[in-house]
């Protein structure tokens, strides 16, 4: 590829985000793509919220700057607005519209906001928004925690990706334990063509 | 393990910390003990798996001192070593670590500290670079995952070539990023087993041999400035000369990331070998420029050391960086950062551009306790006992400690008042019984307790100091990702070792009230609570429930795991449940508490929170 890519991936820990930026990276390393990414460990195992910065091609930076993501991979409603930021102008926002509602909800010290309104204020600045229920769409591949390969399905139909649905398949089976390939190779499928049949 | 595959040149991803773990194994390392702590902790994670077939020994150690004394004396047997830990870490081992810089090494011997810029993971930000300074060993910075990789193995030779011991200095933008890693040979051989030859006269440093060790130990600092000259690793970029750039660490990766968006051309020189300096380099960098930019991250150390050169060999050149306001004392550094001075001094502007929001007000999303944790039960019984005695929050001290537990410091349960580091809960405990009108209440985790939390006890109970002491036993080290520790027995190979019983520690120390309650269990434990807030001396509750996220697994394997449900006829929407237990799966709906079926775990530890029974398993087929 010439140049580079920047992906932001922002959700909540356990939504399998680590899992779906390694898929990324195998993906990269396939078509030897140079590749660099950077995580959040720590702290807590779930709950909290995760941000997983994938760069490829030409890059040295491990972190994505406000403004420069080409696009904004986002797990859950509140993230996706809350890491808005790091998308340049004109970006790519994914979305999945499934949400993760903190508990301080619940306790009613705070609210979660509309996610109508949230969406149609990230439509219209980033005309290139896709939105989809990837944890409804994981559900009827056979498990709600397959959501992150729905998602990669998505990612794979977005205009831009280096690498084919082929390829992203191909990642993904190398990355998931043997025991569920299936399961998430209609998960991957069902995410893929939901984008492309929008 | 891709990462075992003697396959030279081959390329794989791996992460920071797995990269320092194929150095070891290409370094023909053959003992390694750590402490797990963020960001370090994937080093010894990734050994527990990949040092046998490796070939090399590996240990958990109870703590970072214990751990450094190991290596120290391992290396002065003929085995090279290595120890890694977290910043604070080394603040533990230091006793250790000061003064095997002055009896020097004999196998190579590596000291990785993991610093921790903008305290992702930590009780503080502080810069480890000062820690080489002070006990005057060599230090070593990867900027990469790559780079981290060869600079172990050139760490190892350094090591023996001047028989010092080295740093290895990463930060979390090293351990915890992922890149390309092309793999290099592993050595046929790899000496786990030497012999110790006795010299008294530099292993023991009573004081007549340290006196006459320090003088060795600048000696071995003036052979590594030679070498620091020629190193590899400290390098010139050539560009147009109008702006020189120093760099070091993660730091030289945002340079570099702006002299490309940005189309600008600075000279930069990338130290890698970062103590001692190659002042002779670094004086001639300093002689051909007009304008110097200092980019490392905190601390301003490699700015003073230039600027004390420069008083020699150019008093008038321009230097930008922290002392002159430019760039930030605190947090760590990003493109932005490092490009905006940059830019500035190319005169160009960064191109990057977002769109702003309207601004719709986000809820937070701080990380909590994990459903089913049984640190949770263990709260929710405590607070329940305390209403019940009427004692207050005010009454007492809860003197928190570093591990999950620490989470209690959220709502509800408000349960964290005091914290300094590993074993401070025990040892604080001791001055709020003494000087504070309050009961000091004491929250530590098992692997925590192996680490420091028994001196404290030992200095509670010797100064008759009243306490209660809650050991959150979940026999695992969890919140750095599930390392063995002494109480289960299990080893970093995962060999059976001995089983270290915190119950029979306690009671040996002399401690009357033991007791040791399952928290899931939460009327048992609430009666216990009552009657340790009661007793007149160090009462001790041990809270013993697997890890859940662990104990969900192991179920799982067996079997689907059933969750659970509201029974909308039962739930009077009261709110009980989520104003005193708070777990993640509960999400309040208008007119009823509902679960969550995709963050349940199954536990069942709700169940005794509702008054009205209304937390059920959801019938099989339905989940």
């Amino acid at each position: 590829m010439k140049g580079s890519m920047s992906i932001e991936m922002v959700g909540v820990g356990g939504q399998g985000i680590l899992l779906a930026s390694k898929i990324l990276g195998r993906a990269a390393l396939n078509k030897d793509i140079n590749v660099i990414m950077s995580e959040v460990h720590g702290m807590a195992q779930r709950g909290g919220v995760v941000v997983t910065s994938v760069r490829l091609g030409d890059a040295y930076s491990p972190l994505i700057s406000d403004g420069s993501a080409d696009i904004l991979f986002g797990f859950e409603p509140v993230e996706t607005y809350r890491g808005i930021r790091r998308l340049k102008k004109g970006g790519t926002v994914l979305m999945n519209l499934n949400p993760m509602v903190p508990i301080y909800v619940s306790l009613g010290k705070q609210k979660y906001p509309s996610i109508d309104e949230m969406v149609a204020e990230i439509k219209a600045h980033f005309p290139k928004t896709i939105t989809l229920n990837a944890t409804e769409l994981a559900e009827e591949a056979g498990a709600a925690i397959a959501a992150n390969v729905v998602m990669i399905g998505a990612l794979s139909a977005v205009e831009g990706l280096p690498f084919t649905k082929e390829e992203m398949l191909e990642a993904v089976k190398q990355s998931v334990p043997p025991k569920v390939v299936d399961l998430n190779i209609k998960a991957f499928e069902l995410g893929y063509s939901t984008v492309m049949n929008r | 393990m891709e990462l075992l595959e003697n396959q030279p040149g081959k390329k794989i991803f791996l992460l920071g910390n797995e990269a320092v773990v194929r150095g070891l194994i290409e370094a023909g390392v053959g003992f390694v003990a750590t402490y797990p702590g963020t960001p370090s902790s994937e080093v010894g994670g990734t050994l527990e798996k990949a040092a046998k077939p490796a070939g090399i020994y590996f240990e958990y150690a109870p703590n970072e001192k214990v751990a450094m004394e190991e290596v120290a004396a391992s290396s002065a047997s003929g085995v090279r070593s290595f120890t890694a830990m977290k910043h604070v870490g080394l603040n533990v081992a230091s006793d250790a670590f000061m003064t095997v810089g002055y009896t020097g090494v004999r196998a190579g011997l590596v000291v990785m500290t993991a610093d921790d810029p903008s305290a992702h993971s930590s009780q503080n930000e502080q810069d480890n670079r000062y820690y080489a300074r002070l006990a005057g060993v060599p230090m070593l910075e990867p900027a990469t995952p790559q780079e981290g990789k060869e600079m172990i193995k050139y760490a190892f030779e350094l090591s023996e070539k001047i028989g010092a011991m080295v740093m290895f200095r990463t930060t979390t933008r090293m351990n915890h990023v992922r890149g390309v890693i092309t793999l290099g040979d592993i050595p046929a051989e790899r000496k786990t087993k030497g012999h110790f030859d006795k010299a008294p006269s530099r292993f023991v440093t009573i004081p007549s041999n340290a006196r006459r060790e320090h003088p060795e130990l600048l000696k071995r600092l003036e052979k590594a400035e030679e070498i620091a000259e020629t190193s590899p690793f400290n390098y010139i970029l050539k560009g147009d000369g109008r702006v020189g750039i120093i760099t070091s660490g993660v730091a030289y990766n945002y340079v570099m990331e702006m002299r490309n968006v940005l189309g600008i051309e600075p000279d930069v020189l990338k130290l890698g070998l970062t103590f001692p300096l190659p002042r002779k380099t670094l004086s001639d960098f300093i002689r051909a420029h007009d304008t110097l930019m200092i980019a490392e991250e905190l601390e301003p150390i490699l700015e003073k050391e230039v600027m004390v050169l420069a008083k020699d060999v150019k008093p008038s050149v321009r230097m930008v960086g922290k002392l002159s306001g430019d760039l930030p004392l605190t947090y760590e550094y990003n493109s932005e950062v490092v490009g905006s001075v940059m830019a500035k001094l190319y005169d160009v502007a960064i191109p990057y551009e977002n769109e702003d929001l309207k601004g719709i007000e986000l809820p937070v999303r701080p990380p909590t306790l994990c459903p089913g944790c049984p640190h949770r039960a263990t709260y929710h019984a405590l607070a329940k006992a305390m209403k019940a005695l009427k004692i207050k929050p005010e009454d007492v001290v809860f003197s928190s400690d570093i591990g999950c537990y620490t989470l209690g410091i959220q709502e509800p349960f408000e349960m964290a008042d005091f914290l300094l580091c590993m074993g401070s809960s025990v040892g604080a405990a001791g001055g709020f019984a003494q000087s504070s009108d309050q009961i000091p209440i004491s929250f530590i985790g098992d692997s925590t307790f192996f680490h420091s939390g028994i001196p404290g006890l030992v200095n509670n109970l010797y100064n008759k100091h009243r306490f209660v002491y809650v050991i959150l036993d979940n026999s695992i080290t969890a919140m750095t990702g599930h390392q063995p520790n002494p109480g289960m027995g299990i080893t970093g190979m995962h060999e059976v070792g001995q089983k270290i019983d915190i119950e029979a520690v306690v009671k040996g120390l002399g401690v009357e009230f033991v007791k040791v309650v399952d928290p899931y269990d939460i009327q048992p434990t609430m009666k216990l609570f009552k009657e340790a807030l009661q007793y007149d001396g160090p009462a001790v509750i041990i809270a013993r429930h697997p890890c859940a996220l662990l104990e969900y697994r192991d179920k799982k394997r067996k079997g689907p795991v059933p969750v659970y449900t509201v029974n909308e006829e039962k739930c009077t929407n009261c709110h009980i449940c989520v104003d005193t237990f708070a777990c993640p799966a509960f999400v309040a709906l208008p007119h009823v508490m509902s679960i969550d079926p995709a963050v349940c775990l199954g536990c069942g530890s709700c169940v005794p929170v509702c008054p009205f029974n209304a937390f059920e398993v959801l019938k099989e087929g339905e989940q």
